[in-house]
């Protein structure tokens, strides 16, 4: 804020693309056309989306604490913020490996059991109840 | 995952540079953090776009236009862009004014046939003049 920054972004219009943002905006399949007003417009409020969005994410995140901005702050506000809703699938919330390999197994098991009413040959059980009896 | 296009991705250093702007001086961003933000503007725009179209479709246009985007916004509870969206419409309409009324004494000097050329030319020529902020009158850009 102090800082004066020649990036150049802070004396133009817009920053971003409007080629990308039009190549994006097509491949919507029910968009016929675009008026040149509505491509800029569609520009300049997705500049404006990612300011509101980091500024958000670190005023309520914990980021905040290490002076940093974090992934993990970003899916916090699209869990936690209304308006940011639309952004829950595409930022998850991060879990251990481990408990994810849990929930996998967990998953599969669940599966099984529906699965396998009527055979029991592939349980680990009966597999060594036949060992068991085969060297007895 | 299935094949990602990367023409539906933003580039990586305006948007960076947009968030440093919009953060206080000094706040690290996380790579990742930078990546989800561009995935997210990226779906932005699908969203907004497809809002869009919904608002033009009811007026039975198929053209996008600026007033279909701003109501877009409304919708999607972005309320607070619509003010800054609208000023920086007027300027960007000055601006593209500007230019056309300078494009129009330079081609008076030229060949009259590169204007008509330039008209119905196809849209290649529409995308490259859109880099360069170049105006587009009030033609559809369509494809």
């Amino acid at each position: 804020m102090a800082t004066a920054r020649l990036s150049g972004t802070e004396n133009r219009l817009v920053s971003l693309p409007l080629s990308r943002i039009r190549v994006i905006m097509k491949s919507s399949p029910e968009v016929s056309s675009i008026n040149q007003d509505a491509l800029f417009l569609t520009a300049k409020a997705t500049e404006l989306f990612v300011q509101y969005l980091a500024t958000y994410s670190y005023k309520h995140g914990r980021g905040k604490e290490k002076n940093a901005l974090t992934y993990t702050d970003l899916s916090h506000t699209a869990e936690e913020c209304e308006t940011f809703q639309f952004l829950a699938d595409i930022l998850p919330k991060k879990i251990l490996a481990s408990k994810y390999l849990k929930m996998l197994e967990k998953e599969k098991r669940d599966g099984e059991v529906r699965e396998d009413d009527d055979e029991g040959e592939e349980e680990e059980d009966e597999d060594e109840a036949v060992g068991d009896s085969v060297g007895s | 995952m299935a094949e990602r296009p990367e023409d539906l991705n933003l580039p990586n250093a305006v948007i960076t540079r947009i968030i440093k702007e919009a953060l206080p001086d000094g706040v690290n961003i996380s790579k990742e953090a930078r990546s989800a933000i561009s995935r997210a503007a990226s779906v932005f725009v699908l969203y907004a776009t497809s809002c869009a179209n919904n608002f033009a479709m009811k007026g039975k246009r198929k053209t996008l236009n600026a007033g279909d985007v701003l109501s877009a916004m409304e919708e999607m509870e972005f309320q607070r862009f619509v003010a800054p969206l609208k000023e920086s419409l007027e300027v960007y309409r000055r601006e593209q004014k500007g230019k056309k009324e300078a494009r129009k004494d330079k081609d008076k000097k030229a060949d009259s046939e590169e204007q008509d050329k330039s008209r119905e030319e196809d849209n290649d020529d529409d995308d490259e003049r859109m880099e360069e902020e170049e105006p587009n009158d009030e033609e559809e850009v369509d494809n």
